[in-house]
């Protein structure tokens, strides 16, 4: 399960967002403070969890606090998941 | 034309005043605290408020063309305070805030330089900041004020007023654009530039009693400044104020304030069409009416009719008008804007070949959505009070559909930058500003389709390439002056992302190159809050350089997508 959720989140990023298919994430790779992410990219990630994960991500929480790293954001879909 | 007078006040304080002796509980501003609590500021109250810092800006020795820098976040403290300023006929500026993205420490830097070379005489912040930023303006003879020196409504308002009758060529402001090259620049208006924009804007949108403006924008960026504070504060129209960071954390209280306080106006930048589209989830707008908006206008980077059509379609259900979409070219040098669409009607889409706008440089129609042709919706015409020509690379006015550089003049234009003699003379000749946008005129219309100067405009947020490869420059492993930057338009979020292609010192590994990517990404992060699209690290003596040895940006951002993109 947590493989699959990585390898989702993985897919979507270097493809959708980072545009770069080639590249590896590394689960500790900070995405919004590390400047891979932005704001508005950030909002396809919520609706990209939504929609494949079945699980809420509120605009308010699109933030470094919540989630910076791979492994938080599986940690918080997982949560959600139970 | 030029300097004509038709506007009752000679300076945009007097307004003001007016207002507060004479309609003192009229609504001025409504502001949406970040914990979404409302806070309802009447004319009086924002009178009384800017009085208490212009007293206290007078106790501390500032006086007329005095510079003050405001170095505080998006509240009702920082409009009391540029308004303060404005009283007593000293120069406001405002600084983009520190957010949790920069580091504090080349922040701190940024507003020394900026206090340096512009001389401004005080800084106005907060209490946490006031020890450290006096540390390091003592040298350049700047005093800080902090908020916690002034109270925040005097109950005792002085006898004696502090403002004075200024005549309305005074510099009544500077605006500042963002980034190091950016605050160079401060461009500076006269009160009479800035009341002639507000006469001529408001006839433009029709602006009327009944209105309530409704924004979310930057203060220290023209489109917000003027149509979301100074416009309404002078024009009497209520305002409806939340800080970019709330609304880019949570875009919905924007509808929902439209919704809630029956706004009728509203400005944004292209992207924001497209991210209010993809963020508002059904289940953050049940309910949800637009109703009373009568205009949205589409202002501050380059309008996409995509961007409008995604827009429309998510919240035309929501009973958007169709013909409130609109759209404006604006810039701080013209106060704010230049051109805006008719109120009332969606602009028209001129569709026109792609390959002679490129190659010829000419804007030939085509049919609707004919292959190898592209739409471009049209900016509108120029205010009233405002002429825009388009010229040649030697200075000739170009016919109709011809694409060239976008010059203007008029009587709302910019003084001058600030302490730049040069760079105005550079900008303005003959009376003409030369804007560095590329675009052409047909039947009156103005359509912009390009640049000239080397700009990337980022979710609104002008960024110049220069600064960021400046940044790149200082990473090791990167050939110091073999960075280049440049933008690249991305449909889905309707604005320009930016690309970085840098020469390597020398050959390295995929571990070295992927660790000097991660560095350069978190530097640009750290310094300037851009997030790059893509970095490209590439050996030696890849990138293309003119014949007199600079790079050459559009150069390599061609050869850029033929090697990595297509």
């Amino acid at each position: 399960m947590t493989t699959e959720i990585i390898n989702g989140l993985t897919t979507f990023i270097t493809t959708q967002i980072i545009k770069r298919p080639d590249k590896e994430l590394a689960l500790d790779t900070p995405l919004i403070s590390g400047g891979l992410i932005d704001s508005f990219s950030l909002v396809d990630l919520a609706l990209f969890i939504e929609d494949t994960f079945g699980v809420q991500v509120d605009d308010t929480e699109l933030n470094a606090e919540t989630f910076d790293t791979l492994s938080e954001l599986v940690n918080l879909i997982k949560s959600r998941q139970s | 034309m030029p300097n004509q007078k038709t506007f009752k006040h000679a300076t945009l304080i007097q307004p003001v005043i007016e207002r507060a002796q004479t309609d003192p509980e009229h609504p001025a501003l409504i502001f949406i605290n970040p914990d979404n609590t409302e806070e309802t500021i009447s004319a009086g109250q924002f009178h009384f408020q800017a009085l208490a810092f212009a007293q206290a800006l007078q106790r501390i020795g500032v006086g007329q063309e005095d510079l003050v820098i405001l170095v505080l976040q998006h509240s009702k403290v920082l409009l009391a305070s540029f308004w303060g300023a404005l009283y007593l006929g000293a120069l406001p500026s405002i600084f983009p805030f520190l957010t949790e993205k920069l580091d504090p420490e080349i922040y701190m830097q940024r507003v020394k330089a900026l206090v340096g070379h512009s001389e401004a005489k005080v800084v106005i912040t907060y209490p946490e900041f006031k020890d450290e930023l006096s540390r390091l303006l003592s040298e350049a003879n700047c005093q800080v004020l902090s908020t916690d020196d002034v109270p925040e409504v005097s109950a005792d308002p002085p006898s004696k007023p502090v403002w004075k009758d200024f005549s309305g060529d005074k510099i009544a402001f500077l605006q500042h654009s963002s980034g190091t090259t950016g605050l160079q620049k401060g461009v500076a208006l006269s009160h009479q530039a800035v009341l002639n924009q507000i006469e001529a804007y408001s006839r433009a949108i029709d602006l009327q009693p009944n209105d309530v403006i409704v924004s979310w924008l930057p203060l220290y960026h023209d489109m917000g400044l003027i149509a979301g504070f100074v416009m309404p504060i002078v024009a009497g129209i209520p305002l409806v104020l939340m800080s970019p960071f709330h609304w880019i954390s949570d875009p919905k209280i924007l509808m929902w304030a439209i919704h809630n306080h029956r706004g009728t106006l509203c400005w944004l930048p292209n992207f924001a069409y497209n991210h209010l589209a993809r963020a508002l989830r059904p289940r953050y707008i049940e309910g949800l009416n637009l109703e009373t908006l009568r205009m949205v206008i589409n202002c501050s980077e380059p309008v996409h009719l995509q961007s409008h059509q995604t827009f429309f379609e998510k919240f035309s259900p929501y009973r958007l008008k169709e013909q409130a979409l609109s759209s404006s070219y604006a810039m701080a040098e013209n106060t704010f804007a230049v051109t805006q669409y008719p109120a009332g009607k969606a602009p028209h889409v001129d569709w026109v070949q792609v390959a002679p706008l490129q190659e010829q440089r000419k804007a030939v129609p085509a049919n609707e959505g004919d292959q190898g042709s592209i739409p471009m919706v049209s900016c509108g015409l120029p205010i009233e009070g405002t002429q825009v020509e388009v010229v040649n690379d030697t200075g000739e006015v170009l016919p109709p559909r011809q694409v060239g550089e976008i010059i203007l003049r008029g009587n709302c234009m910019l003084d001058g930058y600030h302490m730049r003699p040069d760079l105005t003379s550079e900008t303005i000749r003959d009376g003409w500003y030369y804007t560095g946008d590329m675009g052409y005129i047909a039947d009156e219309h103005v359509f912009i389709s390009g640049r000239l100067k080397d700009l990337i405009i980022v979710g609104g947020k002008n960024v110049y390439p220069q600064d960021l490869e400046a940044i790149a420059n200082t990473v090791k492993g990167i050939y110091p002056g073999r960075a280049v930057a440049f933008g690249m338009f991305d449909e889905r979020i309707g604005s320009e992302t930016i690309v970085m292609v840098c020469e390597l010192r020398e050959l390295a590994d995929e571990q070295v190159i992927e660790l000097l990517e991660r560095i350069l990404r978190q530097e640009i992060v750290k310094q300037t809050e851009v997030t790059l699209a893509d970095v490209r690290l590439v050996e030696q003596r890849w990138l293309i350089k003119t014949s007199s040895g600079k790079i050459a940006r559009s150069a390599n951002r061609d050869k850029y997508i033929r090697e990595f993109l297509d």
